[in-house]
């Protein structure tokens, strides 16, 4: 039985009412500007860029600042807006080869071509409060600039030092015509890596690192290096059909990791160093990091290892990660259950009343 | 220099593609009811007002588009404006637009879908010489209050036939638009033809 | 050489350096493209063929860096498409969500295609941006290479 209640539309516009108030806070703090947003919490632009699949600092911004700072929520709201915007086209694969690079490191090679570029990075700070930010004043003193820029030629690490090709080499499938596209078609299984790699780039953040973690401490270990990571701009080239050429339409900056795992060989494999591959929007280290753990974990199977841990499950990754899908799910739970909540009340009403006959036959 | 390129589209896309839509969904709501679309548009002939406002609302670039007599400018017209390719063959179409009524090929042609997902089936913008709702064939069916009238201009003999045959295919099958200038109606799978 | 083979040719050349005048419009800022349209002796009158729009186009990534190509999320694109009274057609395509940029970057691409305002525009348009857009590269570089790791080789023991 289905009864609609209808009702609460007054509590409801109030209640959104209530939330603009708290949001904007007390009326004598000044209001965030998105420009601020943008600028002084970028980190958070990234992941909402990266997880709400849509690169647009400024309206990430907007999404953050609405949500009050729920990320998750911003992401979904940046999510339901693309949906009102046309696609013009799929651009031309990016070259991360060609990225000017900000950071660059890699954990198995110390002496690269290009060297090891630190970048801006939290890893080398020692995760003490800096109280001096509390204060009004924060102009921090000016970056060092070094006599010359960076070489202009920085390959990828593991395409360059592919060991007597004891790594594993990454090469387009001339036979593939079509690249799998979740916004236009659901999830389906087996699941192609090109589906499973826009899946975990979308994925939240905290389900994969979690997953990740957990083939570190040995739920599907992989044995993973960070062959490379490298975070920096690449030019996005799109070819217009009324042109019939590529242009570039902009630039985006990207976070790319190369993870190598060693691997014992199988039957249908030698034993090599293999890899595990994330990408992301942004300055988004510890997600691509997480993701190409993720990515090599789902791999086991074309590598014919045998594994049950639960990050080699696609099934169990794929249909999980999306925090758009999960924190719907998961918070529809709040609507309204009254008839439901009955029915299972009678039905439990009438066990308990079962028992109770049963034990005073006894 | 001579002028090139396509000629414009809408001017203000969102609000002429709102109103395009609107029409739309009352004349398929209402079988038979004859519709007009006021937004301003010049395409290129043979594209009517109405049907290249139809294209240019709903075609995207996952919409093929299979012309029928319609020329190149035309085709660039609505690739330019809508982004859709253009099928080469019938059955790839989503929609398909024909330029004269007494040219349509056989539905049979055009995808109509499956019984599984009956909704990929494709749409037949046919344009006519002339639509006049409350004379000539008796239509009936979903959104038609006992019987309407609808006559179609220039529509080959053949075509009420071909309907039937469609209609019996249902859930699949393909629906039909009319065309004339400005003005639309909508022939929905599920609508019957009483001769 | 067949006259054929060098049109051909020609044609590829111009390809090459309309692909180059476009990616700086749109790397441009929309602010710089304004100061120049207003330096513009006649500014030229012009027709919108379509939009300034704003859309998304798809980001693609691949596999490995290297492997097969796979979605990555969209981004927002606004485009825009301008003829000139003389019949020249221009095409704007610029990342965001800034209308009038699109729409100065399909008019500058119009006028670049004019042999006769080509030379000058490319000068005081072209060249400059460029210039910008390499300084700004090129100090976000250095400053990364003042990051850069100098590995110290410890001595240990006799040698």
């Amino acid at each position: 039985m289905y009864v609609a209640v209808k009702g609460g539309e007054r509590a409801i516009l109030n209640s959104h009412k209530l939330l603009d108030e708290e949001r904007r806070g007390d009326p004598r703090v000044p209001t965030l500007g998105l420009n601020q947003i943008e600028q002084q919490l970028g980190r958070a632009v990234d992941r909402v860029m990266t997880e709400g699949a849509l690169y647009d600092r400024h309206l990430a911004a907007l999404a953050i600042k609405q949500a009050q700072g729920d990320l998750v929520e911003a992401i979904f709201l940046l999510r339901a807006y693309r949906t009102t915007l046309p696609r013009f086209g799929y651009g031309v694969a990016i070259d991360t080869a060609a990225m000017a690079i900000r950071r660059r490191i890699s954990a198995t090679f110390k002496d690269l071509p290009g060297g090891q570029v630190l970048g801006a990075t939290f890893d080398y700070t020692h995760r003490l409060l800096d109280f001096s930010l509390a204060g009004e004043h924060d102009s921090p003193p000016a970056a060092a600039v070094g006599p010359a820029p960076l070489d202009a030629a920085m390959p990828r690490v593991v395409d360059l030092l592919n060991l007597e090709g004891l790594i594993e080499e990454e090469r387009p499938d001339p036979a593939k015509d079509r690249v799998s596209d979740l916004t236009r078609e659901p999830l389906g299984f087996p699941a192609p890596r090109d589906m499973r790699l826009q899946n975990l780039a979308r994925g939240d953040e905290g389900f994969l690192l979690g997953l990740g973690y957990s083939t570190q401490r040995g739920y599907g270990r992989n044995h993973p290096f960070a062959g490379e990571i490298r975070v920096g701009e690449v030019a996005v080239a799109f070819v217009p059909e009324e042109l019939g050429f590529a242009i570039e339409i902009g630039e985006v900056t990207l976070t790319e990791c190369q993870m190598i795992n060693q691997f014992k060989g199988s039957k249908s494999h030698p034993p090599q160093f293999t890899r595990g591959y994330g990408l992301a929007f942004g300055h988004s280290e510890r997600k691509t990091m997480a993701m190409a753990l993720v990515d090599r974990a789902l791999r086991g199977q074309e590598l014919g290892e045998d594994g049950e841990a639960p990050a080699q499950d696609a099934e169990f990754v794929l249909y999980h990660s999306d925090n758009v899908e999960a924190s719907g799910f998961v918070q529809h739970l709040k609507l309204p259950h009254y008839v439901d909540f009955q029915s299972e009340l009678v039905m439990v009403r009438a066990m308990r009343a079962a028992q109770g006959e049963a034990a005073a036959d006894d | 220099m001579a002028v090139t390129g396509p000629r414009p589209g809408f001017t203000a896309p969102v609000l002429a593609c709102q109103q395009t839509f609107r029409s739309l969904l009352t004349a398929i709501a209402h079988p038979g009811r004859v519709m007009a679309v006021g937004t301003p548009l010049d395409p290129p002939l043979p594209l009517g007002l109405a049907s290249a406002a139809i294209l240019l609302t709903l075609a995207d670039m996952e919409t093929p588009i299979w012309l029928g007599g319609a020329g190149e400018e035309a085709a660039q017209f609505l690739q330019f404006h809508s982004g859709a390719p253009i099928a080469k063959e019938r059955a790839q179409a989503v929609f398909a637009f024909v330029a004269r009524a007494s040219d349509l090929p056989p539905l049979v042609h055009f995808n109509a879908g499956s019984d599984a997902s009956p909704e990929r089936s494709a749409t037949l913008i046919i344009e006519v010489d002339g639509l006049v709702a409350g004379q000539g064939r008796r239509l009936a069916g979903p959104g038609i209050e006992g019987e309407t009238r609808l006559d179609v201009a220039g529509l080959d003999g053949g075509f009420w036939d071909a309907w039937r045959r469609n209609g019996a295919r249902f859930p699949m099958g393909v629906d039909v638009i009319f065309t004339a200038g400005d003005r639309l109606a909508a022939l929905p799978r599920t609508t019957i033809e009483r001769s | 050489m067949t006259i054929e083979q060098s049109n051909g040719n020609s044609a590829a050349a111009e390809t090459v350096l309309r692909q180059h005048w476009i990616s700086v419009l749109a790397k441009a800022n929309g602010r710089a493209l304004e100061l120049a349209y207003g330096d513009l002796a006649e500014p030229p009158s012009h027709e919108r063929l379509r939009g300034p729009e704003t859309g998304m186009v798809m980001v693609r990534g691949r596999a490995g860096g290297s492997g097969d190509p796979f979605n990555l999320g969209e981004m927002t694109v606004t485009r825009c498409t301008v003829r000139l009274a003389d019949g020249q057609v221009g095409h704007g395509y610029v990342a965001g969500r800034d209308k009038r940029h699109a729409e100065l970057a399909a008019l500058f691409d119009a006028l670049l295609q004019d042999p006769a305002r080509r030379p000058s525009l490319t000068r005081s348009l072209i060249e400059p941006l460029l210039a910008t857009q390499a300084a700004i590269l090129a100090e976000r570089a250095r400053k990364a290479a003042a990051t850069k790791v100098e590995f110290f080789t410890m001595v240990r023991g006799e040698s």
